[in-house]
């Protein structure tokens, strides 16, 4: 089974990357863009097959290490 | 006074606080592996050297703060033990849950390394007995992620509680004109609840010999030595 945790920054969190890419983006001219914040994508294989307990173990991942919750939400998917 | 310093898998600041404190209390401290279970019996004052632990894969210091030592270093810290986290270390301590907020991106985005005034707090602490208070000292500072952040509620309690060890100045004093990185409030350095816990990003132990530029970094080594020695 395949699965996608993703992490991004709680709003109101200063974001300096997002904020120098968002700067790089407006500098081509693309035009319409508003605003970047940056992430991470964690894309991990799991020896399970059962969604619910999947959803669980992957919970305690990012819990326990992938996100820093003071700062951080993360988002699970499972992409079977 | 015992002290022991962690090396972590990319600790590169290990060897100058150990001369640090040598050179202030005499005594060699012992040297513990980020995969040891305990630390040495007696052990008074833990230390987390600066470096780049893991990389900074993930997030400084994330990885290390989930290392096997640092279930001993909690407890170490639980019991009233003395724990100090300098940049990376610092870095580890938030990560860990023994101090609160995080150390985000500086806001300028560019690694800083330079020299660094700071104001010193208060002086009722194992950490800082030999400054006085609001004292301008001159140490180095080498971060990229150094930008201290919490929700306003833990900084109202940092403040009230009189738990903001340093604060980033210029030479006059000034911690507007003088904070590097963005810190909130000019934050350079926090005290656990119980002020047995300090966490800095500056590098007190790069300031130990004038021939290297000042000596404003003993007063933090013979502070938590004269605890030990008084205790």
């Amino acid at each position: 089974m395949k699965a996608r945790v993703t992490v991004t920054l709680k709003n109101g969190v200063l974001d300096p990357q997002g904020k120098a890419i968002e700067g790089a983006l407006k500098s081509f001219n693309l035009h319409g863009v508003e605003s970047v914040r940056q992430g991470k994508v964690f894309d991990i294989e799991l020896a399970i097959t059962d969604k619910a307990e999947a959803e669980t173990l992957l919970k305690a991942a990012a819990e326990k290490l992938l996100a820093n919750l003071v700062v951080e939400n993360y988002r699970i998917e499972i992409l079977g | 006074m015992k002290s022991a310093v962690i090396t972590f898998p990319g600790s590169n600041r290990e060897g100058d606080v150990i001369r640090a404190l040598h050179h202030a209390s005499g005594v060699a401290p012992m040297k513990i592996w980020h995969q040891d279970h305990t630390l040495p019996h007696g052990t008074d004052l833990v230390v987390l050297p600066g470096g780049f632990s893991y990389g900074d894969y993930l997030r400084c210091g994330a990885i290390a703060s989930r290392a096997p030592v640092m279930d001993a270093v909690r407890a170490h810290a639980a019991k009233g033990g003395l724990v100090l986290g300098i940049c990376n270390g610092f870095q580890i301590l938030v990560e860990s849950g023994l101090l609160p907020g995080v150390l985000m991106r500086n806001a300028g985005l560019k690694f800083i390394c330079k020299m660094q005034h700071l104001k010193v707090g208060r002086t009722d602490t194992p950490f800082t007995s030999a400054y006085t208070k609001d004292q301008i000292i001159k140490v180095a500072i080498a971060h990229g992620e150094g930008n201290y952040v919490a929700d306003p509620d833990t900084i109202t309690a940092l403040e009230s509680e009189g738990r903001v060890a340093f604060r980033y100045c210029d030479a006059e004093g000034d911690t507007i004109k003088g904070n590097p990185n963005g810190s909130i409030n000019a934050i350079a350095g926090i005290y656990s609840e119980k002020l047995n816990v300090l966490g800095m990003m500056p590098h007190p132990e790069n300031l130990i010999e004038t021939l290297v530029g000042g000596i404003d970094g003993r007063g933090l080594f013979a502070s938590v030595t004269a605890f030990k020695g008084a205790a």
